[in-house]
């Protein structure tokens, strides 16, 4: 099998021309890069790395923005053999102290050798530093001037590392967000993303004439693999623009499909309704959407309503029906384990809501009674078996709900240096735990919920606890006292985060004071915001028998209060 | 009239994005670094402004560096208008 480096030799020989990449910049002209000018920036840092002492097997975190410079040191620390991983940037939202502690975090679990950032983010790095202590041996600091170190030099492939991995070796890392994600970076083998890219690309009946749109941040999965390693490694145009650009201009993800022919996406379910809701009709003139073969949603829960509001909105614009197609997947399965079929709508039915939610069977609607539009993900793709078990690990019968667990060639080596929490993830047999819920019906995969407490909005992974320390750090709150979750929203597709805290203090102007507490230090130590924050009188919590926060009977009793109060979920 | 802005945006802020009429916003008070309107709201915002003061916007203008509470952002208006 070839690893990464001899994928990127063929291109570099056999399409020295081609545009692998074209990155787009909001107020700026679209930047090609070709495979030559890729290989030759990665080259250069693989000079700068090898200068700072940086060796095959080392860690390097990425802590930059979209830009080609990402895109170079990624592909450098590759062709090195040393092992990349992205780190979110700070964001004006997170507290720069916040973002420290996370990072030392990182750094203490992961131990990346060298950080490479931004001259203007230096001092906020060192800041989190311990020299001589932690294992950070170089800051790398960004700069492609001529005649500083990482400017792109012609590439010397033989004295590369990383042509040397074997399969087995892990190739990246990747961590998921918050302060609980970033302590377990997901390990991958060259072995195991390869097998990923060959079985998910039959799945989507990858060619030669597709062309990925993305807008999608690179520290996630969806963006990573989906629209970063499958396009690059398998000589598919890719359009990207920053995250950040997207969510100020969404017809701006169009207009790149119209102009570039896109054929594929990845967006996660909040997506298709913000787009629906936010683009005017004056930023779309000319916009034709009739190449786009495949849109897959993903990385959050899918639903049917909103593919319907996204279709109604861009039909007119050549948008098909069957484009909007749906997948779910997981970082340690290194993206995809389903794929619905996409020559064909993603199959839905109606459900008994009851038997649902209280005997925890998918039964078909029957007698008119009140039902969930359930949507289909797809059939697992080609290289993973998925079970539906019971929580002793025994198979559940087609339609009945529980933990969805799977294997395949496909699964990630470990969480780096965290063998307890590796070990804990797996059943007998080599089953991965994925802590979601769900039903099968003929071979078709359904996600019902979650069995970890996890929160996840716009597609982005939340750990409630986070959110709940951070709100005890608010005076007025007690520690234990407060619950967070998330809670659907219709209208915007995703989950609003709720956060309840009981409090004693009954003047009104100083409980408003603790909300806007809450608000503002959750935000600022998560970059998450908050939609409601409940503030409710002791004992209003619901505990577990240990005394810890009921996180469900906690939404379920606040979901009750709030129809109480006619507010409309 | 820069009052008639600013409690303008004050009320769309509060009604629309936090679910809190009742809500009084301060002009200095920060708005998307203190987490009260996200970045999903941008969107809505430069909508609300572009129909109600008759500012075209671009793309890229209202961000966190354009603006971060009501003041910055009433100044940034009336310049465009």
């Amino acid at each position: 099998m070839p690893n990464f480096s001899n994928i990127l030799q063929r291109h570099y020989e056999h399409t020295p021309d081609k545009v692998s990449i074209t990155m787009l910049f909001a107020g700026q002209p679209d930047q090609p890069v070709t495979y030559r000018e890729l290989i030759y920036g990665a080259s250069g840092y693989v000079q700068t790395y090898t200068q700072h002492g940086i060796q095959a097997g080392d860690v390097i975190l990425l802590i930059l923005q979209h830009d080609v410079d990402l895109l170079y040191a990624y592909f450098g620390a590759v062709l090195l053999g040393a092992i990349p991983s992205i780190m979110p940037f700070l964001t004006e939202k997170l507290l720069p102290e916040r973002y420290r502690t996370d990072l030392a975090e990182l750094v203490s679990h992961s131990r990346p050798t060298a950080i490479v950032t931004y001259r203007e983010f230096e001092l906020e790095i060192r800041a989190a530093l311990k020299p001589g202590e932690d294992s950070i041996k170089a800051l790398i600091i960004s700069d492609r001037a001529e005649g500083t170190a990482n400017y792109p030099c012609p590439p010397d492939f033989a004295a590369f590392g990383g042509f040397q991995r074997k399969e087995e070796d892990i190739v990246l890392l990747q961590h998921s967000s918050g302060s609980t994600g970033l302590q377990k970076g997901v390990a991958l083998s060259h072995r195991s993303i390869l097998n990923h890219l060959d079985a998910y690309g039959k799945s989507i009946l990858l060619n030669q004439d597709d062309v990925i749109v993305s807008w999608l941040p690179l520290y996630h999965d969806m963006g990573l693999i989906a629209c970063f390693l499958l396009p690059i490694l398998s000589g598919i145009p890719v359009v990207q623009m920053s995250p950040f650009d997207w969510v100020r201009a969404p017809h701006r993800l169009l207009q790149a499909i119209s102009t570039y022919h896109g054929t594929l996406t990845w967006l996660p379910n909040f997506a298709y309704n913000f787009c629906a809701q936010k683009i005017r009709d004056r930023d779309l003139e000319g916009v034709d959407l009739s190449s786009w073969r495949a849109s897959i949603n993903t990385s959050e829960p899918v639903k049917y309503k909103s593919h319907q509001m996204f279709y109604e909105r861009f039909k007119s614009y050549r948008l098909r029906l069957e484009t909007l197609q749906t997948s779910y997947g997981m970082a340690e399965n290194v993206f995809a384990v389903t794929q619905n079929d996409l020559t064909t709508q993603p199959y839905t039915e109606d459900i008994d809501r009851e038997s649902f939610t209280s005997d925890r069977i998918a039964l078909l609607a029957f007698d008119g009674r009140p039902t969930i539009q359930m949507m289909s993900c797809g059939k697992p793709i080609p290289n993973t078996t998925i079970r539906v078990v019971d929580s002793k690990g025994h198979d559940l019968a087609e339609r009945h709900i529980g933990e969805i667990v799977l294997k395949s060639n496909c699964m990630l080596s470990s969480y780096y240096n965290r063998p307890d929490i590796t070990k804990k993830a797996f059943i007998d047999g080599g089953w991965y735990m994925s802590g979601d819920f769900g039903y099968m019906v003929n071979g078709e995969v359904f996600i019902a919920g979650r069995k970890k407490d996890l929160i996840i909005v716009g597609g982005k992974n939340i750990y409630p606890q986070d959110l709940e320390l951070l709100a005890y750090e608010v005076p007025g709150v007690h520690p234990g006292r407060a619950s967070a979750f998330g809670v659907f929203n219709e209208i915007t597709g995703t989950e609003d985060v709720v956060m309840v805290a009981e409090v004693d203090i009954n003047d009104p102007v100083d409980r408003q004071k603790i909300a806007d507490g809450i608000r503002a230090t959750v935000t600022r130590g998560s970059a998450v915001a908050l939609r409601y924050v409940h503030l409710v009188r002791h004992p209003w919590l619901v505990k577990t028998s240990s005394g810890k926060t009921a996180r469900s009977a906690n939404k379920d009793k606040f979901l009750k209060e709030m129809q109480e109060k006619e507010q409309v979920y | 009239m820069t009052e008639t802005i600013l409690e303008k945006l004050a009320t769309y802020i509060a009604t629309e994005f936090l679910k809190q009429p009742g809500r009084i916003i301060k002009p200095d008070e920060p708005l998307l670094s203190s987490g009260l309107i996200d970045s999903f709201h941008l969107v809505d915002l430069s909508l609300f402004v572009e129909n109600n003061f008759g500012v075209r916007i671009d793309d890229a203008d209202l961000n966190a560096s354009s603006f971060d509470n009501l003041a910055q952002l009433t100044t940034f208006i009336k310049e465009h208008q």
